[in-house]
């Protein structure tokens, strides 16, 4: 079962792509920051991939930071190692750190389930939206309810999100 | 005529694919019930053959050609004409795959 609403951010340290370890304390500058369970292999992680680059690009000058994390095991999934999660990062630019969670203790603490799964904290790192980063996996163009985005704004406007949880829509986190 | 849609409960995008799958059949005035095959273990999906969830095979026959493996308990990647990656087929992908298919029959 996810952390609750109103839960403070669990601490981590994770290597990133560039073998850097990256800690949420490292972004203490951020008024939001996104703890993002995602994976290299997972269909629904890949059509959303480009919405969450781009996200992170629009925000970078607002103080905005996603962190995303692979807790897939690699045993199962091959795509989803270590060497494959650095050539993405790569190859799609990420511009954010790409972590890789080999013990799985991340995922289940903060009890994800699902790729992509959104973890939205706010300045005093309290969780405030935890689902999808938005209706439609499918289309972009077709999409509704910018979940994510929505959160953001309202975060960085001192406000509520105008949705606060929805249901996390991808591929399940592959366990050991 | 055999058809069969396969899939991996893992996946959440398998009711929507039947949906449009059955609506196309529809169409196409096709009455034949589509035969719901769950995979659940790594043995049965390389039995079956299986590329990921969710695949539809009409005579046995893929809708979308897949390169000769790997088989496994995965939720399948599908790319729309403009290069997106979808997890499952639009209906307009599944639209042409069928009557390709059928035009071959």
């Amino acid at each position: 079962m996810a952390i609750a609403l109103e839960t403070k951010l669990i601490p981590f340290a994770l290597k990133g792509t560039d073998e850097k370890e990256y800690r949420p304390e490292n972004y203490g500058g951020a008024k939001v920051l996104g703890v993002i369970f995602s994976c290299n292999h997972c269909p629904y992680a890949q059509a959303w991939e480009g919405r969450l680059i781009e996200m992170q690009r629009d925000y970078a000058g607002r103080n905005v930071q996603f962190l995303l994390i692979n807790s897939n095991d690699p045993a199962k999934y091959p795509d989803d190692s270590f060497p494959k999660m650095q050539r993405r990062a790569q190859e799609k630019g990420y511009p954010f750190p790409y972590l890789f969670d080999e013990t799985q203790e991340v995922a289940r603490q903060y009890g994800a389930t699902r790729t992509p799964e959104i973890f939205l904290f706010d300045e005093r790192r309290v969780l405030r939206y935890h689902g999808a980063p938005d209706d439609n996996y499918e289309d972009p163009g077709a999409v509704r309810q910018p979940y994510l985005r929505s959160a953001i704004e309202a975060l960085l406007g001192g406000k509520t999100p105008p949705m606060t949880e929805t249901k996390p829509v991808g591929c399940t986190i592959k366990w050991r | 005529m055999h058809i069969e849609l396969l899939y991996w409960e893992a996946c959440p995008s398998y009711d929507l694919a039947l949906q449009r799958l059955r609506e196309l059949l529809a169409e196409r005035q096709i009455a034949t019930p589509v035969r719901l095959i769950e995979v659940t273990t790594q043995q049965q999906a390389e039995q079956l053959r299986f590329p990921g969830s969710p695949t539809i095979r009409i005579e046995g026959q893929d809708l979308f050609s897949v390169p000769d493996g790997p088989y496994g308990l995965t939720c399948r990647v599908y790319r729309t004409d403009d290069g997106r990656v979808t997890p499952l087929p639009t209906t307009e992908m599944m639209r042409e795959a069928i009557d390709g298919i059928l035009r071959e029959e």
